[in-house]
C-alpha cells in the first residue's frame, strides 16, 4: 500500500479506525456463518460492503419486501456481484426471502449462489457476477423510469476493481452527458482487487477527478461510518442535473482483524472448521 | 431492407408507448422523423455498445420494448457478454437489429463482417435469432417482434436486395417456408441466400434436377420439423448460408438431420473457417465462395452424382 494516493490513504486509515456497533457485527455474523456452512465464498469483498448496503436499506431505499416488484421503489443494484454475501445478510434481515435460505449458500438447488441471481431471489434487481454491467442496466433503468411519480431512484454498487471495466466508464460518459440524476453510484473502494492492491493493479487515482471530468457530483465517505453514509446518501442528488457517484471508502475484511487488506481472503473456496472458528471468534 | 426495419420501429413506436429504440452513433439523420415525433422513445447513444445494451437491458426491465440497432458484429462480438448475461439471463425483450450480417461490408475488410453473428447468437439460452430475405419479410417479421418473449437478435443485409419472397407465404418466427417443391436435392437456405438458392433451384430445373428451397428464416427456435419433412422428399440435402460453416444453419441442420436418424448425402455451403478478407463486394466474395446460383447448383450436382461409399 506505500504507493497509495495521499488523500486515499488518509481516508483508508479513517475507514480503518471506524468502529463497528452491535448491528453490524450482527450482519457480519451472519455473513461468516453463511460462509463457514457452505466452505466458500468472497469474505473480504463482502466485509467492506456492510455498511453501505445498511445505509441504503436501513435508512435510504423505499422499498417493500412482501412487493419486491413494487413500481415505486427504488432500485438497488449490486453490480461487484461477488459481494453478494453481504446482500443477501440484509435482503434476510428485511424479510424478502426465509432467513434458512442463507445457510444453503452454494447447495444444489439453493436460492443463494455465489452471485445475486435476479431471475429467483427476491430483491435481486439484475442478475451481476460478470463486472461491469450494473451501471450500463442501471442508467436504462434510470431513465426508463424517470419523470414518473413518485420517480424512483436507482443506486448501484461497484467495486473499485471493476472499475477497470471499460463498460463502466461508458455508461458514466453517458449517464453524465445525458444528466440522469436519479442514478447514483456507489464506489466500495477497499483500495483491494483479486490480484494486489489497486494503486498497484490498476490505479484509479484520482478517482473523484474522473467522475468530476464524466460530469458527475461526488462525494467521498468514510464506507464504515453508518451516519455518514445516511447523511451523504439521503443528499442525492447532490447537484441537480447530474448524477451523483459516493466513493465509499472501506477496509477490505473490514471487523475481522486478520481477513483486513488481506488479499489471501478475497475469496476462499476450502473453509475448513479451524477457520471458521477463528472468524467467529474474531468477532466476539 | 435496413429502411425498412427502422421504419417499422418507427410504427411500432407509434403503435406502443412501451417502444424504445436506441441507436450507437448511425448515420447522420437515421429515424430523424421518430426522433421529432416521439423523442421520449428514441435514444442515440455515442460508440459505446456494451453500454448501449446493458441500458437496453435496463428500460426492458422497466417494461420496456427495446431496439437497438448498430452495426451487426459490435452487437454480436464486442457486446457479446452484455447480450448474453443482460438480455439472455434476464429473458428481455431487447431486438438486436444487426446491420449487415455476412459479407454486406466486404469492401471494409474482416474487423467489420459478421461471419460467426449466427452461431454465436444461436449458442445463447432464451435467444431469437431471424434472418429475413428481403424488405418485405422483414416488415412482415418486424410485425411479430413487439410480443415475442424474450432477446431477439435480427440479421440484416445491405439494403435494395431484390424481392424473393413470396408474401402469400406470410411469416411467423420459428416456422420455416417451403418456397419451391423438389425431389432431387433439398436446398435450406436462411436470410440472403435464399436469392442464390432460388437461381440454383432455376439452373439445376434447366439441367432436369428437382431442387426444393426451404427457407429457415429463424436459426432459433430451429423448425427442426419442417427440415425433416423437407429433407424426407429428398435425395439429399444441401445447405446454404453467408455464414461460418462452424454452428450456423448447415451445423443446425446436420444435427436435426443426423439425430433424427435421417441419412441422407449431406453438403453445408458458406464460409469455411477463415477470415475472408478479400475486400470486393459482398456478391463478390459469395461468387468466389461458391455461394452464387452457380456455384450452389454446383455443389448440388456434385452431391447427387458423388458415389455413394
Amino acid at each position: 500500500m506505500n504507493d497509495m494516493h495521499g488523500s486515499a490513504r488518509a481516508w483508508h486509515e479513517q475507514a480503518m479506525g471506524a468502529a463497528l456497533d452491535a448491528r453490524s457485527l450482527e450482519l457480519r455474523r451472519t455473513v461468516v456463518e453463511m460462509l463457514a456452512r457452505a466452505g466458500r465464498g468472497h469474505l473480504g469483498s463482502s466485509l467492506s460492503l456492510i455498511e453501505m448496503l445498511r445505509a441504503l436499506y436501513d435508512h435510504v431505499l423505499r422499498f417493500d419486501p412482501a412487493r419486491p416488484g413494487m413500481p415505486e421503489r427504488d432500485r438497488c443494484i449490486l453490480s461487484k456481484g461477488h459481494g453478494c454475501l453481504a446482500l443477501y445478510a440484509l435482503l434476510a434481515d428485511k424479510g424478502f426471502f426465509p432467513r434458512e435460505e442463507l445457510w444453503r449458500f452454494c447447495r444444489k438447488d439453493a436460492l443463494l449462489g455465489g452471485h445475486p441471481d435476479a431471475t429467483k431471489i427476491p430483491g435481486v434487481e439484475a442478475s451481476t457476477g460478470s463486472l461491469g454491467h450494473g451501471l450500463p442496466i442501471g442508467l436504462g433503468m434510470a431513465l426508463a423510469v424517470r419523470g414518473r411519480s413518485p420517480e424512483p431512484r436507482v443506486f448501484v454498487v461497484l467495486g473499485d476493481g471493476e472499475c477497470n471495466e471499460g463498460s463502466v466508464w461508458e455508461a458514466c460518459l453517458s449517464a453524465g452527458n445525458r444528466g440522469v440524476e436519479n442514478l447514483t453510484l456507489l464506489v466500495d473502494y477497499n483500495k483491494y482487487q483479486s490480484y494486489d492492491a489497486t494503486c498497484v493493479v490498476q490505479d484509479l487515482e484520482p478517482l473523484d477527478e474522473k467522475f468530476r471530468a464524466f460530469k458527475w457530483a461526488v462525494r467521498h465517505v468514510n464506507g464504515h461510518d453508518v451516519q455518514a453514509l445516511r447523511q451523504t446518501l439521503s443528499g442525492v442528488p447532490f447537484e441537480p442535473g447530474m448524477p451523483s457517484a459516493v466513493i465509499c471508502h472501506t477496509v477490505k475484511g473490514k471487523g475481522i482483524h486478520f481477513a483486513e487488506n488481506n488479499l489471501q481472503w478475497h475469496h476462499k473456496s476450502s473453509i475448513n472448521e479451524e477457520m471458521a472458528a477463528r472468524m467467529r471468534e474474531a468477532l466476539g | 431492407m435496413r429502411k425498412k426495419a427502422l421504419d417499422m420501429v418507427h410504427d411500432l413506436a407509434r403503435r406502443d408507448a412501451r417502444v424504445v429504440f436506441i441507436g450507437s452513433d448511425l448515420g447522420c439523420g437515421t429515424l430523424e422523423a421518430l426522433q421529432k415525433e416521439l423523442p421520449g422513445q428514441f435514444l442515440m447513444e455515442g460508440i459505446n455498445e456494451a453500454c448501449a445494451v446493458g441500458m437496453a437491458a435496463g428500460m426492458a426491465m422497466e417494461g420496456r420494448v427495446v431496439y437497438v440497432n448498430t452495426i451487426a458484429t459490435f452487437l454480436a462480438r464486442r457486446a457479446l457478454e452484455q447480450v448474453c448475461v443482460d438480455l439472455c439471463m434476464h429473458k428481455l425483450p431487447v431486438r438486436l437489429i444487426a446491420n449487415g450480417g455476412g459479407l454486406v461490408y466486404a469492401p471494409l475488410g474482416s474487423t467489420h463482417l459478421a461471419v460467426e453473428d449466427l452461431a454465436l447468437m444461436r449458442a445463447l439460452p432464451n435467444m431469437t435469432v431471424v434472418a429475413p430475405c428481403d424488405a418485405p419479410e422483414m416488415e412482415r417479421c418486424m410485425a411479430q417482434t413487439l410480443d415475442w418473449p424474450g432477446p431477439m437478435y435480427i440479421r440484416l443485409a445491405k439494403g435494395y436486395d431484390p424481392v424473393v419472397s413470396d408474401p402469400a407465404a406470410g411469416f411467423a418466427i420459428g416456422r420455416a417456408i417451403h418456397c419451391r417443391k423438389g425431389s432431387d436435392v433439398l436446398l435450406a437456405v436462411t436470410g440472403v441466400a435464399l436469392q442464390q438458392a432460388l437461381g440454383a433451384a432455376d439452373l439445376l430445373a434447366a439441367q432436369g434436377v428437382s431442387a426444393g428451397v426451404l427457407h429457415m428464416h429463424t436459426l432459433k427456435p430451429f423448425d427442426a420439423q419442417a427440415l425433416l419433412e423437407a429433407a424426407a422428399g429428398a435425395r439429399a440435402v444441401v445447405t446454404v448460408e453467408e455464414h461460418t460453416l462452424l454452428g450456423g444453419l448447415g451445423s443446425a441442420a446436420a444435427e436435426t438431420l443426423l439425430e433424427a436418424g435421417m441419412a441422407r448425402p449431406f453438403k453445408r455451403l458458406g464460409i469455411p473457417d477463415i477470415f475472408p478478407d478479400y475486400y470486393g463486394t459482398q456478391l463478390e466474395i459469395m461468387a468466389r465462395l461458391g455461394l452464387d446460383a452457380q456455384g450452389v447448383a454446383r455443389a448440388a450436382l456434385e452431391l447427387l452424382e458423388a458415389p455413394r461409399t
